[in-house]
């Protein structure tokens, strides 16, 4: 993992004391909440329904015991003993006071993290894949990349302002783990005839206006990957619109010069860029990369698994994936107990992990885009011992990628921007399925719920994605189907009129249940047999209209 | 239709009712603002202690004021997916 320096760990140093002597002001009245709202924003504070909400940083989603216990500490001390794992692989605390959160950041501060640039239109927390490292079949670990790209876009001093906020993935294999088609920059690390490089999207996004990305160059060497991303965000700090908040994201930029001039003006610009070396020398990057060495494997751990216990077993089969090295496993914790809230976490359990990644995962943790949590190196003879505390603590379902495995925005239960609430909904949906023999004959199933239009529930990228309105005042569910973040990226398309909660319960059952009656066989999964047959008998099935 | 005056607080973010001399955490202690309610949120605004400051509309109730809008309703109550950190566990 990569470990601060000096420079690092003053600039957040420093960041708390301004942000203390900002909210010691605005206490004071000395400024204005206008003054002081663009301020605690750009340290994360977001005033929500019912009080403050702060948003961590995690950067790239990974962390280690030690800040995962940080952040149990935090959600004892200043919150309401739980927190919330997010779609951009943050965590958010419900219930902060303002006069604590200068504390509140001194204790971050104190284990290498902080909440800048988690909100503001600037570059967000830079996403990977949370296999990263492990996964097998990956060309190079991409974080260390993911971590220079932090560190270039922490403070840019140009890129502070932009026309809206940006976000920015990286992964390393052929499956996306981290819906990079979906992100204003998405970056595949990719070998070309033994170089690695990076194939670069660019104007995908989910919100108001869902838009695939475009693949803008094939190969850019990873030596001048960065020179070529400050490309790509100066032609877009420089005619990004600026005078209407709906399409100020790239991906309107991309959409309405097209992508091939929008890659012109990119090669361009990165003609001028390239000779100002701007990319890394070769010794940060040669650092930053010795901070994610291989943890030191047993190299004589072996591959069997005892799968005696049926419960185990079935863990086993689910929640837990190939690792690159023998005799190790990626174990997948989920965070969608039946009925729960999606993301949720006690502080109680944050604190069990974080004790389970120290004793037998080389103290890191990972968080997903999908809300659940992952330690990515396990021996295979500890996985019975980690599923064994996991159970005891709820944390064992195994629902990875099923249809209880649901993502939902915290919805209008906490957010100020909601129009609906997400988590209920979810919910029900996971009670209705709760039969887990069912839930496997249904096979892989990717429901996202957003409270509003924002889609920090990315239902634009659900299988089934789920989308709450305003109705004159009351809720409201509209049903997408067909979408999704992989590798085979697609949008969700709306199917009809809206639901209510329970109505839009119901029309996921039937959904589902069409699936079951039309597809060729268990393999075929919902998003195959939706692709093969279109949304017509989804939506006999659920208006009641002629397939 | 009666109108209400909520709001956050600057020091925690609670949710806040004009309830008539101050500020309550309780929406059950709401009052009316009527035809002052421009006046009130307009003091309130410019006294920059309490944040988001709004009128919104309700319905009288023997149970006490109901929001118009499930967004009120859920401010007033809390979240309805943690009854424990409820204020109003129920109706929303």
């Amino acid at each position: 993992m990569y470990r601060y320096d000096g420079y690092d760990q003053a600039i957040v140093d420093a960041r708390v004391a301004e942000f203390r002597d900002q909210v010691q002001r605005r206490l004071a009245n000395e400024i204005t909440e206008d003054q002081f709202k663009p301020l605690r924003l750009m340290n994360g504070l977001y005033l929500q329904l019912h009080a403050y909400m702060l948003r961590v940083a995690v950067p790239y989603g990974t962390m280690s015991g030690t800040q995962l216990r940080m952040l149990a500490h935090i959600a004892r001390t200043y919150d309401r003993g739980y927190a919330h794992f997010t779609t951009r692989q943050n965590i958010q605390f419900n219930w902060i006071k303002l006069a604590e959160a200068p504390d509140l950041l001194a204790e971050l501060a104190t284990v290498e993290m902080h909440a800048i640039q988690t909100s503001g239109n600037c570059i967000r927390n830079i996403s990977s894949d949370q296999f990263a490292g492990a996964a097998a079949d990956e060309v190079a670990d991409p974080r260390p990349y993911a971590e220079l790209l932090r560190q270039w876009s922490s403070f840019h001093p140009e890129f502070s302002y932009l026309p809206r906020k940006f976000k920015i993935a990286v992964i390393a294999s052929d499956t996306d783990r981290a819906a990079i088609q979906l992100h204003d920059i998405g970056l595949q690390l990719v070998r070309r005839d033994g170089d690695l490089g990076f194939k670069v999207w660019v104007g995908g996004g989910m919100g108001r206006t869902p838009m695939l990305g475009h693949v803008i160059r094939d190969f850019i060497p990873v030596a001048k990957y960065l020179s070529y991303c400050e490309a790509i965000l100066r032609v877009y700090n420089r005619f990004g619109r600026r005078d209407n908040i709906y399409k100020a994201r790239i991906k309107i930029l991309v959409h309405e010069i097209g992508a091939a001039e929008f890659t012109r003006q990119v090669e361009a610009e990165w003609a001028e860029v390239e000779p100002l070396a701007l990319d890394a020398p070769a010794a940060e990057y040669a650092r930053i990369v010795t901070q994610f060495a291989e943890p030191p494997y047993d190299l004589a751990a072996s591959d069997s698994i005892d799968r005696s216990d049926p419960d185990f077993a079935v863990w086993l089969d689910q929640n837990v994936h190939r690792h690159k090295q023998p005799g190790y496993a990626i174990a997948t914790i989920s965070l969608k107990p039946i009925g729960g809230i999606p993301g949720d976490a006690s502080a109680g359990q944050m604190d069990l992990i974080a004790d389970l990644a120290e004793r037998y995962a080389f103290d890191e943790i990972r968080v997903t885009h999908s809300q659940n949590l992952v330690l990515a190196h396990v021996r295979k003879a500890d996985l019975y011992a980690v599923w064994t505390a996991l159970a005891a603590a709820g944390l064992a379902t195994p629902n990875l990628d099923l249809v209880t495995d649901i993502i939902a925005c915290p919805g209008l239960d906490y957010c100020a921007l909601a129009n609906a609430r997400s988590i209920p909904v979810a919910q029900r949906i996971a009670e209705r399925f709760t039969d887990l023999a069912r839930q496997h004959d249904i096979g892989e199933l990717k429901i996202k719920v957003s409270g509003c239009i924002n889609a920090c529930g990315h239902h634009h990228a659900g299988h089934i994605g789920i989308l709450g309105v305003d109705r004159k005042g009351e809720e409201a569910y509209q049903l997408s189907l067909g979408g999704s973040g992989a590798e085979d990226a697609s949008l969700a398309r709306i199917i009809g009129p809206g639901f209510s909660e329970a109505g839009v319960v119901d029309a996921v059952e039937k959904v589902i249940e069409t699936y079951r009656a039309v597809r060729t066989g268990p393999a075929e999964r919902f998003l195959d047999t939706y692709r093969r047959v279109g949304e017509a008998p989804f939506k006999a099935a659920v208006y009641g209209v002629p397939a | 239709m009666i109108r209400l005056l909520t709001g956050n607080t600057l020091e925690t973010g609670d949710v806040v009712w004009w309830d008539g001399t101050g500020w309550s955490l309780h929406l059950v202690d709401a009052v009316d603002v009527g035809a002052e309610g421009d006046m009130l949120l307009a003091r309130t605004l410019a006294a920059e202690r309490i944040n988001d400051a709004a009128l919104v509309d309700a319905v009288a109730t023997p149970a006490g004021p109901r929001p118009r809008t499930i967004r009120e309703r859920v401010r007033g109550a809390g979240p309805t997916v943690r009854l424990d950190l409820n204020r109003m566990a129920g109706d929303v």
